[in-house]
């Protein structure tokens, strides 16, 4: 059970390394960022999935994360370049990484052997970057074949890669009775040296215990050496023969699993980080995979006791024997476990179920609390009433905290985009940038799962229809790189999403004379410029001269404008021709509860966002007409009675709602304004699916039902009603479209 | 005094000779053990040694350990071939401070 809870935690954070890595592979390339801080970030994401993968025995990942990591070690220390090539390479390796953890996640630990498979034609483009010689040009066409012929490479060619070292490695611990006996380990050394070349040895002296222990006739020390050889195994080990019982000695051949040089150093008696560094030393491990090493460690025995590593590496430097960057890779390496660890205890996961219920009681809380607040009102106790009111802001401040949990930062979502343009714009052979900002705009969790989808059809919109081929970009003067941007900012109680393209723009006329072959506007009519744009949002609306596989198929931006529409959200374009299109997508903040101003109709009760209320004045138009002067300027506006025929008589002062929604004003008269009023959305039956105007309900503290008046649609009908010069075929038009 | 004490003790270096090796490993530690009872940091000359093997390098690793252990260091200020044949061969140049042997590439052992 505990395993399981384990293995989700590794599914979920593993998804995010990956995200990460994909992020900063994204970013290779772009100028304004630390080029080796993103190989960096990579290298980390790869590692650590490695790292974990390990330790959940998901051999099938460790084996495939392994080569992707080798690579990037040699990335990370300027032996291979992080060309376009490569990039891709790795974002599908990404991809394929990703496909094994969803199969982990799906199936369990022991899932994944027939995608493990797929990875194959990766591993070997992989092993290319590695055996190639440490040359800058990209071996993209190094032969598979050229992997190593080792023992362990043959046995299992898709199993672990081999680690850096084509040498042997061998790990002696001398008896403390071998000196007595008259044999001197070194004199085996020396014997060793005729079979072939000590390339590395590390001296290990920490089991001689301090001066006053020390029995100066017994043999405390111990060897790590790389050795190369063409020797075998048994030649190697008949060397020591004479010391065999007396010594422990682990040979491992050439091309041994990583895996196998960490068990080593487990099962040999010294400190684990402090043997990492002698395989290092020795050169039999690299730095990568030292850390590796130390990685599983540091997870497995989850101890503190990283504080005897820094001396050592100290010592190391010391001697001259070590490279510096080997222990600054240790050093690092402690650091980041130590900000890992700061990180987490400042951060929980949380099941969204659990927090949809937290929200779901508060909305009761609020409501309950509404009641309360009333019939203190209605039983005049001063007491109660006060009681009442510091029990509504403390429900206040709880919903908004509860409220704020669900919120989270569209940059996340946002750099997904980085992805698709990159991969749209290489099927199609444009080179596009995806420019971002306003990442740090939060909105609410189930919005940003709704709109990503939108989101990615507006992309692909841009990136294909949008930006023109190169050549015409050139000879139009505009930068032969096309730019997709996405921006996002909050604006009176709705998150507004931009996507923009700096391409060529609609044509306006194509789109008039399209939509008048498709019978949505009757030829000879005038239409303003918004009006011909926003025909693009009509189904079956298609103006690109080619399909190609990413759009234009005319299944599009009816579908954004319906799934928009949906979240109780809007789309509008603008366009300039020749300088690019905007698509601009406005989205409440969140679809739970609401800050609501409630007003009268007679005894009927609505409630108005608050967000979206610019202010209140009394009425004073003239009769009859559908619009009043505010302070210069012409309001239209809407009677509300009207509107939704609620009977009676108006009362002797109405009061005008001014809304405003998207840069437009619209009035809405009511008979009687009561106040704000904390909202929680209840939403409307499918029944009502169809409903203009009303985009959900709520429980007012009396137990009365009240609607919730949907602000976007009430504006823009105000707008059409003011605007006589609209004929009631493009009001159908503008209708169907809300 | 201190100061005084160390420069009378470190100036003339230790001295050794002859083999380092098992037949005198008690003796050899007591030798090296000495001075570091005064002093932090000893200098210890092996030019006379004549024979290194893994009893006297493991002496010489000690002292150098507790000479550290007490903020001081064992230094070599020379030494002969077979002691520089031994640092080769384990690569110890660099732990014990000595340049890479040069002239030791005959390793003289009887």
């Amino acid at each position: 059970m505990e395993l399981d809870q384990a293995l989700q935690t590794f599914i979920a954070e593993s998804r995010e390394q990956l995200e990460d890595m994909e992020n900063a592979l994204l970013a290779v390339g772009r100028e304004e960022e630390d080029e080796s801080e993103k190989v960096n970030a990579i290298f980390r994401a790869a590692h650590t999935i490695k790292g974990s993968s390990g330790l959940f025995g998901l051999d099938h990942v460790v084996a495939f994360t392994h080569v992707v990591e080798s690579v990037l070690d040699r990335v990370r220390d300027g032996e291979i370049l992080l060309v376009d090539d490569l990039v891709s390479l790795l974002l599908s390796c990404r991809d394929h990484m990703g496909m094994l953890i969803d199969a982990v996640a799906n199936e369990g630990a022991d899932a994944g052997g027939g995608i493990a498979e797929q990875g194959a034609p990766l591993v070997a483009r992989l092993r290319g970057y590695l055996d190639a010689p440490q040359s800058a040009d990209p071996p993209a066409a190094a032969a598979p074949a050229a992997a190593p012929a080792g023992d362990a490479a043959a046995e299992d060619p898709a199993d672990d890669e081999p680690a850096g070292a084509d040498r042997w490695h061998i790990s002696l611990r001398f008896g403390p009775n071998v000196l007595r006996d008259g044999m001197d380990p070194l004199s085996f050394l020396r014997y060793l040296g005729r079979l072939g070349a000590i390339t590395g040895i590390a001296t290990l002296s920490d089991a001689m215990p301090d001066a006053a222990e020390m029995d100066p006739e017994a043999c405390y020390l111990g060897f790590e050496i790389a050795f190369e050889s063409d020797a075998d195994k048994a030649a190697i080990e008949s060397v020591f023969e004479f010391v065999r019982d007396d010594c422990s000695i682990r040979i491992l051949p050439p091309h041994s699993r990583v895996s196998e040089y960490v068990r080593l150093i487990r099962e040999l008696p010294e400190e684990t980080a402090r043997l990492g560094e002698m395989l290092v030393r020795c050169g039999t491990v690299t730095a990568g995979e030292l850390e590796a090493a130390l990685d599983t460690q540091t997870v497995q025995s989850a101890q503190p006791s990283e504080a005897p590593r820094q001396p050592i590496g100290a010592i190391l430097v010391e001697q001259g024997s070590v490279q510096p960057a080997v222990v600054e890779a240790a050093l690092a390496r402690q650091k980041q476990v130590n900000e890992l660890k700061g990180q987490e205890s400042r951060s929980i996961r949380i099941d969204a179920d659990k927090l949809d219920q937290l929200i779901n009681q508060v909305g009761e809380l609020i409501i309950a609390g509404a009641s309360v607040n009333l019939i203190a009102q209605r039983a005049h106790n001063v007491e109660l009433q006060e009681r009442a009111s510091t029990l509504s802001s403390l429900v206040e401040s709880v919903r908004d905290s509860a409220l704020q949990l669900r919120m989270v930062r569209i940059g996340a979502t946002f750099s997904r985009f980085q992805r698709v343009v990159h991969d749209a714009a290489r099927e199609i052979g444009k080179d596009i940038r995806l420019a971002v900002s306003g990442e740090d705009t939060e909105l609410d969790k189930t919005v940003v799962e709704k709109i990503a989808d939108p989101i990615t059809h507006l992309v692909r919109n841009a990136i294909d229809h949008g930006i023109e081929p190169a050549e015409q970009r050139a000879a139009s003067g505009k930068p032969a790189q096309g730019t997709v941007r996405l921006n996002a900012y909050h604006d009176s109680g709705s998150i507004v999403i931009e996507v923009s393209d700096d391409g060529g723009g609609l044509k306006r006329d194509r789109i008039l004379a399209k939509a008048i072959e498709r019978g949505l506007v009757e030829p000879g009519r005038s239409l303003a410029d918004g009006e011909i744009l926003d025909l693009v949002f009509e189904p079956g609306f298609s103006t690109a001269e080619a399909v190609t596989s990413l759009s234009g198929r005319g299944v599009g931006m009816d579908v954004v404008k319906r799934n928009i529409a949906a979240l109780r959200g809007s789309v509008s374009i603008a366009s300039e021709e020749g300088v690019g299109t905007t698509v601009t997508v406005r989205l409440p903040l969140t679809l739970a509860i609401i800050d609501g101003f409630q007003v009268e109709i007679g005894k009927t009760a609505f409630v108005v966002p608050l967000d979206m209320i610019e202010e209140c004045v009394e009425l004073s138009a003239e009769p009859g007409h559908d619009y009043t002067n505010l302070r210069g300027q012409v309001l239209p506006f809407i009677r509300l009675r009207d509107l939704f025929k609620v009977e009676g008589k108006p009362a002797r002062r109405e009061n005008i709602v001014v809304l405003k929604y998207a840069g437009q004003k619209a009035g809405l008269v009511v008979d009687t304004l009561v106040g704000e009023f904390q909202t929680v959305i209840k939403p409307m039956g499918k029944l009502f699916g169809q409903v203009r105007c009303i985009s959900g309900s709520t429980i007012l503290g009396s137990g009365d039902v009240a609607l919730i008046l949907d602000v976007p649609s009430l504006v823009q009908q105000a707008i059409q009603q003011g605007a006589p010069q609209v004929s009631s075929k493009q009001a159908a038009v503008a209708a169907s479209a809300c | 005094m201190a100061t005084e004490r160390k420069r009378k003790k470190s100036a003339p270096p230790l001295c050794i000779e002859g083999e380092m090796s098992i037949y005198r490993a008690r003796e050899l530690k007591q030798t090296l053990h000495a001075p570091l009872e005064k002093t932090a940091t000893i200098e210890v000359d092996l030019s006379a040694v004549t024979e290194l093997d893994t009893a006297g390098l493991q002496l010489l690793l000690l002292a150098k350990r507790s000479a550290q252990a007490r903020q001081g260091d064992l230094r070599i200020v020379a030494h002969s071939p077979a002691v520089g044949e031994v640092f080769a061969l384990l690569q110890l140049d660099g732990h014990f401070g000595v340049s890479a042997p040069a002239s030791s590439d005959t390793p003289q052992r009887h």
